[in-house]
């Protein structure tokens, strides 16, 4: 139960910031310069509470958790960088960064997209469970980790560059692509130990790739394979406007785990 | 290969008091008991037996005696039968051994070795059946100082209070995950907790839809699987838990086995059925107090600041330090969980051999917190094997708020601690996701069970507190000079920080 007192905070830091957002043509723009995520997010709340549809915030400087805690689905466009966990346990909006992300992009996401035109930091899209992420560029380490899926939910990543160690980690679900576009002539991915721990999910990937963790194989693409990978490929293109016949091209190869049970065996009864 | 591990019980049957009446065969799930009808007999395969005497129980005519096998390997105190055993089942296997519940290991329980104090002559003892005597306990970051205001003749709390848990009694269930027990024992404790005033722990394993209407007094855990965590399931607990780790086995992660994750398991974990539900030893957006820091606000923001945060940690040796890191975090509960602490799956070496008693990490990080002055900025909650009230009042003083209970809460509703937990066929009907086994365990008798136990340990604390003269719980909070140690070293008494009985 909130208190009194924290009710009343919560409306004084409304009131506070209102003056940050001013409705301009369907869309209420923000300006988050100065602002501390706590104060963006509350004015954000605010503004999702109001049935909000579309939300522009400019000066975004390193702001974390943008995204979480709103419960509609509206479109949210950022200019300039926002911070670590942006759309956390987010359940539904739309978030377009016209910049890069930092860490753990899409924490534990149930439902909802991001779209990032440029990079993101490690763990992007740790354990997220449902919507889509589509990075243009590269992503860190350990991308992908513990993505799940479960009934009618499924998690997708699409990133446009290339990967750093630990690609889809612990993997229990959804479907992971790395394309390579941005890897030179003849230069193959440089991530290593990738599907470390992998038990269920697919990671589809463009181009040649080496060290993979023990518990997972590489194989050919079939006909399902392509047609997931040209779904998605086609919204990353329609995203970024990249072509779509030059990325569909060159082959794919898919990652898969040997085993739904990698440890069944490690244990004495 | 042949086993060359013996019947650790032998079934005793007696032939004049046996009825046939099959009770046994039926309630046994390791298939111990047959009948034979043409000889018209029960007999019974010893080597299955795990002592959980379930069917002594349930034998109508008492017919039944399970007894220890006698026959053992030569004595010898270091290469002991329990370790002689071990290796053979090890070479037999060649895997990790598993084991369940807490450790069972005598030479790590200091609450035996530390006596509460009592009122004589100096000053009143307090009747607690006559006298009011409080133990409701707030859980919360708590403010450095409270600003007040007369607004027309009426005192107005000025300072703006953080979210807080309110217990009717310092005893909490601690976090069971429903996979690990079944959905009958989370509804037990869901209902005792919200009947008793206090919280009942999810665990991380999500909460059952079915259970959201008792989510006032749940706290719901997120852990590295992140099992079940969505927007709707942070909403509904009273608080939220960031699991670190438990003190059954720090530092490593979580199995539940994919034959466990039935549909309605699959459901609450938000995974695919029959799958297995890895949870990864760190969560891996925190390997910093900075990056704790970061999770713990997601969550402040995911719920708007409405709601407890709470840090839990294995009890071990730098436990002050990263308490304290914790606290700094902005964490509004720090749990600590002994190496007594129980759980449905652990490598039984890590069980046995990792982490530190409780009792010296609540002294540890209590009296850290206190000489950096931040011990009002968290509440902590103690874990880990408390067997009696006797135990949560010797917690209390030492620097604890509140306390968990596992073990305990599940003895009350029939487990007799047997060990078999990761089995997954408690005859108890505890810890399994076997519908059909699940069925033992009736929430209505079971919840009154642990109000019943809720109720006299709560009882037995106002005795001594009121033994003491002390009429508030605060009051015996971090009150060390109500303990007194015996047979002790000086170390362990400074660490403690408590006296020598008779000092």
């Amino acid at each position: 139960m909130m208190t009194v007192q924290q009710e009343k905070a919560i409306a004084e830091m409304s009131a506070k910031f209102a003056s940050r957002s001013k409705v301009e043509n369907n869309a209420s723009k923000v300006d988050a310069e100065g602002l501390h995520y706590r104060e963006l997010n509350t004015l954000l709340r605010d503004l999702d509470r109001n049935h909000t549809e579309k939300i522009e915030i400019s000066n975004v400087y390193g702001q974390r958790y943008i995204g979480t805690g709103l419960q509609n689905k509206l479109k949210i466009d950022i200019y300039g960088t926002p911070g670590n966990d942006l759309g956390a346990f987010m359940d539904g909006p739309n978030i377009e960064v016209h910049g890069n992300a930092q860490d753990c992009t899409g924490n534990t996401m149930n439902d909802g997209q991001i779209v990032i035109h440029g990079r993101a930091g490690d763990i992007t899209g740790y354990a997220m469970r449902g919507g889509k992420i589509f990075i243009r560029d590269d992503v860190g380490y350990r991308a992908g980790i513990h993505m799940k899926e479960y009934m009618c939910k499924k998690s997708h990543l699409v990133v446009g560059g290339t990967a750093q160690d630990f690609l889809g980690e612990y993997m229990a679900g959804g479907v992971l692509v790395v394309l390579g576009l941005l890897l030179k002539a003849g230069e193959h991915h440089k991530a290593r130990f990738v599907g470390t721990g992998m038990h269920a999910g697919i990671i589809y990937v463009r181009g040649e790739i080496s060290h993979l963790g023990k518990e997972v194989k590489v194989m050919d693409v079939n006909k399902t394979d392509l047609k997931t990978i040209e779904g998605l490929v086609k919204e990353y293109c329609d995203h970024f406007n990249a072509d779509f016949d030059d990325i569909m091209s060159r082959k794919f190869v898919k990652i898969v785990p040997y085993s739904t049970r990698p440890y069944g065996r490690v244990y004495a009864y | 290969m042949k086993s060359y591990l013996p019947p650790e019980y032998l079934v005793e049957r007696s032939e004049e008091r046996c009825i046939r009446c099959k009770v046994c065969v039926n309630q046994c799930t390791y298939e111990t008991h047959s009948y034979d009808a043409e000889d018209d007999v029960i007999r019974s395969k010893d080597e299955n037996c795990i002592n959980c005497q379930r069917c002594v129980t349930f034998c109508p005519t008492h017919a039944i005696t399970i007894k220890k096998n006698p026959s053992s390997y030569r004595d010898n105190a270091n290469m002991t039968p329990e370790v002689i055993k071990d290796i053979k089942k090890q070479a037999e296997t060649g895997g990790v051994l598993l084991t369940g519940m807490g450790c069972d290991k005598p030479q790590l329980t200091y609450w035996d070795r530390l006596l509460v104090n009592a009122s004589q002559v100096t000053n009143p003892s307090i009747d607690p059946l006559r006298e009011p005597m409080e133990i409701r306990t707030y859980l919360g970051a708590k403010p450095d100082a409270l600003e007040m205001e007369l607004e027309n003749g009426e005192i107005q709390l000025k300072t703006q209070l953080a979210p807080q848990l309110t217990l009717e009694t310092p005893i909490m269930f601690s976090a069971m995950s429903y996979g690990a027990v079944s959905l009958n024992v989370h509804e037990a404790l869901a209902r005792a907790a919200t009947r008793a005033g206090t919280y009942f722990n999810t665990g991380e394993g999500g909460l059952d839809p079915r259970l959201y209407k008792y989510g006032d007094h749940a706290i719901v855990q997120v852990a590295s699987g992140r099992f079940g965590v969505h927007a709707k399931y942070l909403d509904t607990g009273a608080a939220v838990e960031i699991k670190i780790g438990q003190g059954a086995k720090p530092g490593i992660g979580g199995h539940l086995p994919g034959e466990k994750v039935t549909d309605d398991i699959a459901r609450t974990r938000m995974i695919p059925i029959g799958t297995d539900a890895l949870s990864p030893a760190p969560q891996h957006d925190i390997y910093s107090i900075e990056d704790l820091r970061q999770l713990i606000y997601a969550l402040k923001e995911a719920t708007d600041y409405r709601k407890p945060i709470s840090v839990k940690i294995a009890a071990v040796h730098n436990s002050a330090a990263i308490a304290s890191g914790i606290v700094r975090a902005g964490a509004d509960i720090i749990a600590i969980d002994g190496i007594r602490g129980a759980t449905g799956a652990a490598p039984k070496v890590i069980r046995d051999n990792v982490g530190i008693p409780i009792e010296l990490a609540i002294a540890s990080v209590d009296q850290r917190l206190r000489e950096e002055g931040i011990r009002n900025k968290a509440s902590i909650v103690a874990a880990g094997g408390f067997r009696s009230s006797g135990d949560i009042v010797k917690a209390i003083a030492l620097g604890a708020d509140a306390v968990y209970i596992a073990t305990a809460a599940l003895v009350a509703i029939g487990c007799t601690v047997c060990q078999k937990c990761y089995t997954g066929k408690c005859p108890w009907g505890i810890a399994t996701s076997d519908p059909w086994i699940s069925k033992r365990i009736n929430p209505d008798i079971a919840s009154e069970r642990l109000i019943n136990l809720l109720r006299g340990w709560s009882m037995e604390i106002k005795d001594m507190m009121g033994g003491m003269g002390i009429n508030a719980i605060e009051s015996l909070r971090g009150n060390r000079l109500h303990l007194r140690g015996v047979g002790l070293t000086d170390t362990e008494l400074k660490v403690l920080g408590i006296k020598e009985a008779g000092d």
